[in-house]
């Protein structure tokens, strides 16, 4: 960024990047912190994994003529009864327990991801609007939060969740499912976006840019666009972060309570749900395996998270 | 004092009302509730006969002045699953949500604030840091699989205690209590585990967090000067002032301990309000969602009202800072 080449190429740059990003504080001390690389090669392993799962996975589980009945409930492999095309067992319909938990940590990914990505719009939009505009607007918009905030917000999910299935004919359940969680759970987490974004927002609109941007008389929605955002988006990166590890546990429990995904397309708290079904029977690994898959995603995406906000923070430097 | 009471107290009733005119307006996106009570055969003379009866033919606000007025007096409808009074439904289903909540709530301390303080005191010790680490796990475990995994060892493999129900119960009044026999007791133990393992990892971390910052202060400098023993020092000086924030928190919490019952009340199928509310959910049955939201709504905004309070009472500083603004 220092010098401008005249014959500078895409590529040129790409690699000028790269080289930045080497250099980087936060590199370093990624560089410093064996358990955030190991908690990044998880991260990575379960998203690739999860979302290349019809490429990956060892068995389609949504082809129901490649399913055998005479091979349900079968151990994991390592089992006198296991069989090694099953690695971890099979669940009571004959299907491959480590291709369903790829296929569900897809659906538990795109809900998680989707649901963020919902919070940060609704959350980063009104904070914006509430800290530049001030007066009665942002009180309003605070006391809302404030409100909110008081409910915990696998309540508020389940209200918004169980409000939508009501006003909703129930033929037309199953297909908005997914549209309905990721709803339900985006607009149950935006309150702590918009209280950063906003907190953020009040102390930028006393800078001289901005002052300079309202004196040549470029409109309000432009300034907080184009001239502050950009400069309040630095933390909302990492309550995203956290806020992931949150989504996609609150995916689990909706699904685990039964009102969150379609059985027909099973996330890793309906996989769970369903093997639990059969705990008592002894089959622990259509419990045990989701589980673990679950816990070990929301634990390396909270030690990421974690590690990204004492990263980013200029004061631990 | 006064005004700040009377202030809160407003709010209160405000955020009652908008609760409230949520559960109301559940009833009208839900389509006309005559369709659910009669048949399709009944006749357009029957229709309009029961409408009038039952107040729908007014306008709107008259309609929902008219359901608070119901809700002030303790009726909330009838459930369209069970054909019950959901009034009565919720008496009968208070006291296990409300037992259990109590007994996480007390597990939650009786665990949590021993382990913050020694892991405040012994801040590098080898104890401390595994307690740490695994309190960072228990964050990452969903509450349903806690719930999930206790039933696997304690009650499938060990066999140890019941995996679901509420055991044997006695009847006091109206209240069932859990605690008047062997076999309710050993059912209570697993769901309030269960319940209480978040709330612990966080008082824990509430109190190591506050300890840290207290010991660093002059206070405590000088009581160690003044020759007190560590006992007197740690305990009576450090620990006291740590607990304001621990005893908001905690009631704050117990919010939240009511919502994470849901899922818990469900893994151990523990016939209390949340898994009423769950089943409402998955049946639509929206006289008791309704009613629970404004029942839930109620206890939450008592705790928060409450823990003002108290805060304000146990407090001195809040007091004067009020004080100096309102002087402005």
């Amino acid at each position: 960024m220092t010098e401008m080449h005249a014959s500078a190429t895409v590529g040129g740059r790409t690699v000028d990047l790269i080289r930045r990003f080497l250099d980087s504080d936060v590199f370093h001390s990624f560089k410093r912190s064996p358990v955030v690389m190991v908690a990044f090669c998880v991260a990575m392993i379960f998203f690739a994994g999860a979302f290349f799962s019809p490429w990956l996975a060892p068995h389609n589980t949504f082809d129901a003529s490649t399913l055998n009945l005479m091979d349900a409930f079968r151990p994991p492999a390592w089992k006198a009864e296991g069989m090694k095309e099953y690695l971890l067992g099979t669940d009571d319909q004959g299907r491959d327990v480590l291709s369903t938990i790829m296929f569900g940590m897809r659906v538990s990914l795109i809900v998680g991801f989707c649901s963020v990505l919902l919070a940060v719009a609704i959350g980063v939009t009104l904070g914006l609007i509430s800290g530049y505009l001030g007066g009665a607007i942002d009180s309003f918009i605070m006391r809302v939060a404030d409100v909110q905030l008081s409910f915990p917000a696998i309540l508020v999910a389940l209200l918004i969740d169980g409000f939508a299935r009501s006003f909703l004919p129930r033929s037309m359940h199953e297909e908005l499912a997914l549209y309905v969680l990721i709803l339900a759970i985006g607009a149950s987490n935006w309150v702590q976006f918009a209280r950063t974004v906003r907190g953020s927002v009040m102390v930028e609109k006393g800078r001289e840019y901005v002052q300079a941007a309202r004196v040549i008389g470029i409109h309000p929605a432009m300034i907080m666009v184009r001239h502050v955002l950009p400069n309040v988006i630095g933390p909302v990166l990492v309550i995203a972060t956290l806020a992931l590890a949150v989504a996609i546990l609150t995916e689990a429990t909706l699904s685990f309570l039964g009102v969150g995904v379609p059985p027909t397309r099973p996330s890793l708290g309906t996989l769970i749900r369903v093997g639990n079904n059969f705990l008592f029977s002894g089959e622990w690994w259509m419990t045990i395996f989701p589980g673990a898959a679950l816990v070990l995603l929301v634990l390396a995406v909270n030690l990421l998270g974690d590690w990204l906000r004492d990263a980013l923070n200029p004061k631990l430097r | 004092m006064l005004a700040f009471i009377v202030r809160r107290l407003i709010q209160s009733i405000i955020v009652m009302l908008a609760v409230a005119f949520i559960a109301f307006s559940l009833f009208q996106f839900t389509g006309d509730p005559i369709n659910n009570m009669v048949g399709p055969e009944a006749s357009a003379e029957t229709r309009q006969l029961l409408r009038e009866r039952l107040g729908l033919d007014k306008p709107f606000p008259i309609q929902f002045l008219h359901f608070v007025g119901n809700v002030v007096q303790g009726e909330f409808g009838v459930s369209y699953r069970l054909g019950m009074k959901v009034e009565d439904i919720l008496v009968q289903r208070l006291p296990a949500t409300l037992e259990l909540v109590a007994v996480a709530a007390l597990l939650a301390l009786a665990v949590g604030v021993p382990l913050g303080v020694y892991t405040g005191l012994h801040r590098y010790g080898a104890v401390s840091r595994l307690m740490l680490t695994l309190s960072l796990v228990g964050i990452s475990l969903p509450t349903f699989l806690i719930g999930i995994l206790l039933i696997l060892v304690f009650a499938v493999w060990l066999g140890w205690l019941p995996s679901f129900g509420r055991g044997k119960v006695v009847s006091i009044g109206w209240w069932t209590t859990n605690f008047t026999s062997w076999d309710g007791f050993r059912s209570i133990i697993l769901p309030a585990i269960t319940l209480s393992l978040f709330q612990m990892t966080l008082i824990m971390r509430l109190v190591r967090a506050e300890m840290l910052e207290v010991l660093r202060t002059d206070y405590i400098k000088f009581a160690r000067a003044r020759g007190l023993t560590n006992r007197a020092v740690n305990f009576g000086h450090a620990l006291k002032n740590t607990l304001v924030p621990v005893i908001t928190i905690t009631g704050l919490q117990i919010g939240a301990l009511i919502a994470f019952a849901i899922i818990t009340e469900t893994v151990f199928q523990w016939p209390g309000m949340g898994l009423l509310f769950l089943q409402a959910i998955q049946f639509v049955d929206i006289p008791v969602m309704s009613s629970y939201l404004v029942l839930v709504a109620f206890l939450f905004v008592i705790i928060n009202l409450v823990v003002d309070l108290l805060y304000y009472a146990v407090d001195p500083r809040l007091r004067i800072d009020r004080a100096a603004v309102g002087a402005h």
